[in-house]
């Protein structure tokens, strides 16, 4: 399987000082939360003061990090091997809590407090759709302005469409520029109702038509918090901006995260497009949980048939008990074993009878082992098992090929699959291993 | 396994039917897929069933191989025996409209609003505005009459947003008739939360036999229940087949220690894959080969647990069966087809009758 595409290489990245911030983007279920925790290690390893962010509602960071409290700020990770000078820490991101700070750091104390008891502010601070995306990208620029890790890496949320973090900066721009947020100024400011004068007759058409639909009072919370949040509007966009700029600086580095699966490659060819439309640095992709095989060489097709082969050889011989048949069998193994010390004493013939060297008598017996099973059984369950891994192979391969026939020049970097989950920092290392390893090596 | 199953066809028992099916299920997982199986088989014996989409990700008209999908329902499929299957993506900016213009009228007044950016602001940033358009969409589907007087769909099959957020998207509507204290919005949001809470809805949750996935499954569970919100089944999908059974497996893996690698090799050899002597092509097939067999067992004592796991939530359970080349239409089927073997229309199908 011939594949040109450059190699991710990872450990270059993670040593290279000028890489300040690492967003891992890709489609749900594909190991954001590990690849971000993984590279968090490695890197806190290889020597930098790290920071893992994650925006997972699920505690998975937590689990695989073998933490149980991880709140709104930076934890340190014990068990990282810091000899390098390095340091792991990571953070959940709590939505309501960052909102929460942002308010009381930017308006005073009286108006902090209107804020924070606003039904509306509560409704949205708590992380309706969207708030998450605003929050995460806040939460970067806080760390990065902190100054504290020289490499932060970031989890994106699980959005409904993949780069909502990015849009967010800038939907709350066009949103705070709106005509609307205005409308929505102008009573409060005014000092209610008498404000109302001002507008032209369509503006307060449009309030009436509001009222109708949301309720008076409705209108009324949201305008107020509207009013109050005014003061902070400009900060707001100034800092959604600044980190949008952030994020397309030389320092920052998106690696978009897939699984070898159609689904998972389509969304990641999506973020490819999408992050080079915004002009965001894009480091490569990292494919996740990519099978090998010891033995690609042979093909599903030929282990199957080999496995048929043998099916039908121990078909032929069911557990016969007949000496005459062994010694037949004896004759047809085609390829005898020659090193004594493979065999001492002993020979195992297919089917699970046993020559006696000793006497020279071919004498069958089952073995020891009731649950034991004859050789060829044996081997054809191993061919099988070996064709479906094989197919499971040639089929990430392609789909693999596919994404990039279309991104020949985005670097890969594989990591081979294991067989389970991954949750304590033993596991991360490995991952890390896989990762800076780049080319899957056969299990 | 399933309650769904072991209940007797009997009229007597048939509880209220489900009628609307919402799936969800951990990012990956094929929840799209599950859906869109579901909807499938919902609609066979000439039932109509609408397959609607709320994360605009075109997942379906990708399944069902159609162009995307417009803001409209329209046919995407006939089921096996006459059904048909309907699909609506809902896009909340032109339902914000739509219910604008069904519930006040507001035909030029909704579209000054879009000018003046309030729709940008009721889908994007207000407080789950989105989520109840979507969710007020689904429920308004469910509740429709067709021509005829009876129900426009027999099923309505929500392709949900992911288990974490589930609960939160399912509740948004009791958020709202909270800020909205009384008015048309707090009589909308609460009548689509009788909907969403009665004995006709369902909950599903999609899961694979991996731990992460059923780990938030079960607490998806959790949330679900402690919200009131209905849980209906879990599907677990994607399994694999299983190749060699657990007998198979605890040999080949007992097998590397005891030394029989000779035996297999010469097995090996006999079946044509190069000689067995020490360094002969089928003698080196041995060890990766019995790698994957110890990775396979590995698998497979991880699946029971996490099947363990799976049926102390005591939910009806379904499983699907990994379909190798990703999915097209006729797996589609397949899958709609081993849903509907396993009974997953049986409370659907007593109550129809």
């Amino acid at each position: 399987m011939s594949w040109q595409t450059p190699l991710l290489d990872i450990d270059p990245l993670l040593d290279d000082r000028g890489t300040r911030i690492i967003v891992c983007c890709g489609s749900g279920g594909v190991g954001k939360t590990t690849t971000a925790a993984a590279l968090g290690l490695r890197a806190a390893e290889r020597g930098r003061t790290a920071v893992v962010l994650t925006i997972d509602p699920a505690r998975r960071l937590a689990q695989s990090m073998g933490l149980t409290e991880l709140d709104n700020t930076p934890r340190r990770v014990e068990g990282i091997d810091e000899s390098a000078g390095g340091q792991l820490h990571a953070m959940m991101l709590d939505m309501k809590r960052t909102f929460d700070e942002i308010v009381v750091q930017h308006a005073d104390p009286e108006r902090a407090q209107a804020i924070l008891e606003n039904p509306f502010y509560q409704s949205l601070s708590a992380g309706f759709a969207g708030t998450q995306e605003y929050m995460a990208m806040e939460k970067l620029g806080q760390l990065r302005a902190r100054d504290e890790w020289d490499l932060i890496i970031v989890d994106t949320p699980p959005s409904r469409s993949a780069l909502d973090f990015l849009d967010a900066p800038k939907r709350l721009g066009s949103f705070l520029d709106g005509k609307f947020i205005k409308l929505l100024m102008a009573p409060a400011k005014a000092g209610g109702r008498a404000g109302m004068m001002f507008l032209n007759v369509g503006l307060s058409m449009m309030t009436g038509a509001l009222n109708k639909v949301v309720g008076a009072h409705l209108l009324r919370d949201v305008q107020t918090f509207v009013a109050a949040m005014d003061t902070m509007f400009g900060g707001f966009r100034k800092r959604a901006d600044a980190t949008y700029r952030l994020l397309q600086a030389p320092g920052t580095a998106f690696l978009v995260v897939a699984a070898p699966e159609r689904d998972a490659l389509r969304e990641a060819s999506y973020f490819v497009e999408r992050l080079a439309a915004e002009d965001m640095p894009l480091a490569g992709l990292v494919l996740n949980r990519v099978h090998t095989s010891g033995a690609a060489r042979l093909t599903a097709e030929r282990a199957l048939a080999a496995a048929e082969a043998l099916e039908d050889l121990a078909a032929e011989w069911p557990d016969a008990v007949d000496p005459a048949s062994n010694s037949l069998m004896n004759a047809e193994v085609d390829d005898p074993v020659d090193e004594a010390a493979d065999c001492p004493a002993v020979e195992n013939l297919p089917g699970g009878r046993i020559v006696d060297r000793d006497t020279g008598k071919a004498e069958a017996k089952a073995l020891s082992d009731p649950g034991e099973l004859p050789a060829e059984s044996l081997a054809a369950s191993l061919l099988r098992l070996h064709a479906e891994r094989m197919q499971v192979v040639v089929r990430e391969g392609r789909t693999r090929d596919r994404f990039a026939s279309v991104h020949p020049d985005v670097p890969v970097a594989e990591v081979a699959a294991l067989p389970g989950d991954v949750h304590d920092l033993e596991g991360l290392r490995a991952v890390g291993e896989r990762l800076a390893n780049g080319q899957p090596t056969a299990a | 396994m399933s309650a769904q199953h072991s209940a007797a066809p009997s009229v007597s028992a048939s509880p209220t039917p489900t009628r609307l099916h919402i799936v969800t299920g951990k990012g990956g997982t094929g929840k799209t897929t599950v859906a869109a199986a579901l909807a499938l088989a919902l609609a066979d014996e000439g039932k109509r069933t609408l397959l609607v989409e709320v994360e605009g990700r075109g997942g379906i008209a990708q399944l069902f191989e159609s162009e995307a999908l417009p803001y409209e329902e329209r046919k995407i499929a006939v089921a096996p025996g006459g059904g048909d299957v309907h699909a609506l993506a809902i896009d909340p900016e032109l339902a914000l409209l739509d219910y604008l213009d069904m519930f006040y009228k507001l035909g030029r007044a909704g579209r000054a609003l879009k000018k003046l950016g309030a729709i940008d602001f009721a889908t994007t940033i207000a407080p789950g505005l989105r989520d109840v358009l979507l969710t007020g969409k689904a429920c308004e589907a469910v509740r429709r009459k067709g021509a005829s007087g009876g129900r426009a769909y027999d099923a309505v099959v929500m392709d949900a947003p992911p288990t974490g957020r589930i609960t939160r998207f399912l509740n948004v509507n009791d958020e709202v008739a909270g800020l909205a204290r009384f008015g048309p919005i707090h009589n909308q949001a609460q009548a689509v939360m009788r909907v969403l809470k009665s004995a006709e809805t369902a909950v599903h949750l999609v899961t694979l036999l991996e731990e992460m996935p059923v780990q938030e499954t079960v607490d998806g569970v959790a949330e679900l229940r402690a919200a009131g919100l209905p849980v209906g089944a879990v599907v677990v999908n994607m399994l694999r087949p299983a190749v060699l059974d657990e007998a198979a497996v605890r040999i080949a893996t007992g097998t590397a220690e005891r030394g029989h690698r000779t035996a297999v090799a010469k097995a090996l050899s006999q079946a044509g894959l190069g000689g067995a002597r020490r360094g002969g092509h089928a003698e080196r097939l041995v060890e990766p080969l019995l790698e994957q067999a110890r990775e396979h067992a590995e698998r497979v004592a991880l699946e029971r647990r996490e099947r363990a796991e799976i049926e102390g939530l005591d939910l009806p359970t379904y499983e699907l069966e990994l379909q190798g080349d990703g999915i097209e239409v006729g797996g589609l089927y397949r899958l709609a087809n081993s849903l509907r073997e396993q009974g997953i229309a049986g409370v659907q199908r007593e109550g129809g009758r």
